[in-house]
């Protein structure tokens, strides 16, 4: 395991150290100490590595990841794991808001709880939230799926598109052309296998799902006066 | 962009080193505001009937002990003046009005920054590191303290213009975002009898506050009414003599994060600004949702 210290090395160098690793690299584990809430910790990451960043870090932090399991054992600032493509972002304290931002894929885990704008523009990326979501989460949504253990803010899912949410607890208000929708076995399926990879508690029977009434993305002709 | 920062102290062990964290704290906000910076430290109250006020001259080699000298003989009220860098707390058992009758006719181009038995205001153009030299914030000790890096969008880069604004006795105001109907309540305001001294749109907030204070509002329902009347992006740090309040506008655009210890409350726009704290890894972190006041204050 190989130990970068923030306190001696720039937050430069550490990525462009983790950027240059060739494909076949045996230094696989990583552990980042002293993060100090700096910025942009671990951005762009393309190789399968395992990262462990030990305390609260910035912005952006592991951005347009691909491949790597990144774990932040603190609070992670606004737009953790924005972008994400594949691999994992696992924050185990709370996140700042838009965590997962406009994520194409992988898994995003926030052990407590994510803030505002939690899944914005999500494009296929899986968020499992273990507390609760502040409001506009799953704003434009696109695809994907946000489980929400706790309880959701106002405005969830406004303007959606085929992003699926599923929230155990209460929900403050939906947005526009969001609806709560049926949960069928495979929902339930669906919750189980998600809160099963991200190792968190949850009764998927408690579980209620939200999805797009697909009222407000289709040009409809009846409403081209409105135009 | 700004930066705005607050420290809480619970632990009174730690009051002798309140200015060396703020000013930590502050410094980690550089980046988001290097045009000016401030901070309002609440410390040494003055005596029952006496009040401090924190006065700026642009000289750096104004006079302050014969201003005081003047000051206490013309209002018959024992004053005195200690100089810190180009601002000066003048300790006086002198009335509100009085003082700034006297000060505004004596001496037009001295500026009150902050007034009150506990706050003084500290205030000036340039990056935090140097403002918090200037004025030796690492050896100032206190109760609680709110700071301010500025970027500025909306008026002037001046000493007038950084924040925290205090409009009111004991009420300080650091604000990052912008709003947008600030003229026409500073006119409401004014009319209301509170005053300004610029054209700054955070000062209008603070303004708000002090008379919403002066109606008989806790500092909370102030800021709970603000909701309704402020229309803008803000995240506000807002300190009286108690302690200090934390609100973002319901849209919750601008930053803040909040942490907690036995030992303080901090908040910073940023972690950054919180990390270097002591005991900051084993604080409660959490971002405060928006529309929601926080506020913490000695029991």
């Amino acid at each position: 395991m190989i130990t970068v210290d923030l306190e001696e090395t720039s937050v430069r160098d550490l990525n462009q150290r983790l950027h240059d690793l060739p494909g076949d690299t045996n230094e696989r584990t990583w552990t980042v100490v002293n993060p100090g809430g700096r910025h942009a910790l671990l951005a762009g990451l393309t190789l399968p590595l395992a990262v462990t960043v030990r305390g609260h870090v910035g912005y952006y932090c592991a951005g347009m990841n691909e491949a790597a399991d990144v774990v932040i054992d603190g609070h992670a600032g606004v737009g953790v794991a924005e972008n994400i493509m594949s691999g994992s972002v696992r924050v185990r304290g709370n996140a700042s808001q838009a965590a997962a931002a406009s994520g194409h894929g992988g898994l995003v885990v926030i052990e407590g709880d994510a803030s505002a704008r939690c899944g914005i523009s999500m494009k296929g990326v899986d968020i499992v939230v273990g507390g609760s979501v502040g409001h506009m989460s799953a704003f434009m949504a696109q695809a994907g799926r946000l489980v929400v253990c706790g309880d959701a803010g106002g405005d969830l899912g406004d303007s959606l598109y085929e992003a699926v949410i599923y929230v155990q607890g209460t929900v403050a208000s939906l947005g526009a052309d969001c609806e709560e929708q049926p949960m069928a076995d495979a929902d339930r399926a669906a919750v189980a296998e998600l809160l099963a990879r991200a190792g968190i508690a949850g009764d998927p029977a408690r579980f209620r799902r939200y999805g797009s009434a697909r009222q407000l993305y289709h040009f409809h002709v009846d409403h081209a006066d409105a135009y | 962009m700004c930066g705005i920062v607050g420290l809480f102290l619970k632990n009174a062990a730690l009051r002798p080193d309140l200015g060396r964290h703020l000013s930590r704290m502050l410094v980690e906000m550089g980046d988001r505001g290097p045009d000016s910076a401030g901070f309002a430290v609440y410390r040494r109250p003055a005596a029952e009937g006496a009040v401090k006020i924190t006065l700026f001259h642009p000289d750096p080699a104004f006079h302050w002990e014969a201003l005081a000298t003047a000051f206490g003989l013309a209002l018959d009220a024992a004053t005195t003046a200690a100089q810190r860098g180009n601002h000066a707390v003048l300790t006086t058992a002198a009335a509100e009005a009085p003082a700034r009758a006297w000060l505004a006719r004596q001496h037009p181009e001295v500026r009150v920054m902050g007034f009150g038995r506990s706050i003084e205001v500290f205030k000036d153009m340039g990056g935090p590191e140097a403002v918090a030299r200037r004025f030796d914030l690492a050896g100032m000790d206190g109760t609680h303290a709110l700071g301010h890096t500025r970027m500025a969008t909306e008026s002037a880069v001046t000493t007038e213009h950084s924040h925290p604004f205090a409009v009111g006795s004991e009420l300080c105001l650091v604000h990052n975002g912008s709003l947008s109907n600030h003229n026409r309540l500073r006119r409401n305001l004014a009319r209301a009898g509170i005053r300004f001294d610029t054209d700054n749109d955070s000062e209008v907030a603070a303004g708000y506050f002090a008379h919403r204070l002066q109606q008989g509002d806790s500092l909370a329902d102030a800021m709970r009414a603000g909701l309704d009347d402020l229309d803008g992006f803000y995240t506000f740090a807002v300190g009286t003599r108690e302690g200090f309040a934390v609100l973002r506008d319901p849209v919750a655009c601008k930053p803040a994060i909040l942490a907690e210890t036995d030992d303080w409350v901090a908040m910073g726009s940023e972690w950054k600004a919180i990390a270097p704290l002591p005991g900051a890894d084993r604080a409660k972190v959490w971002e405060p949702e928006p529309a929601t006041v926080y506020a913490w204050g000695r029991a």
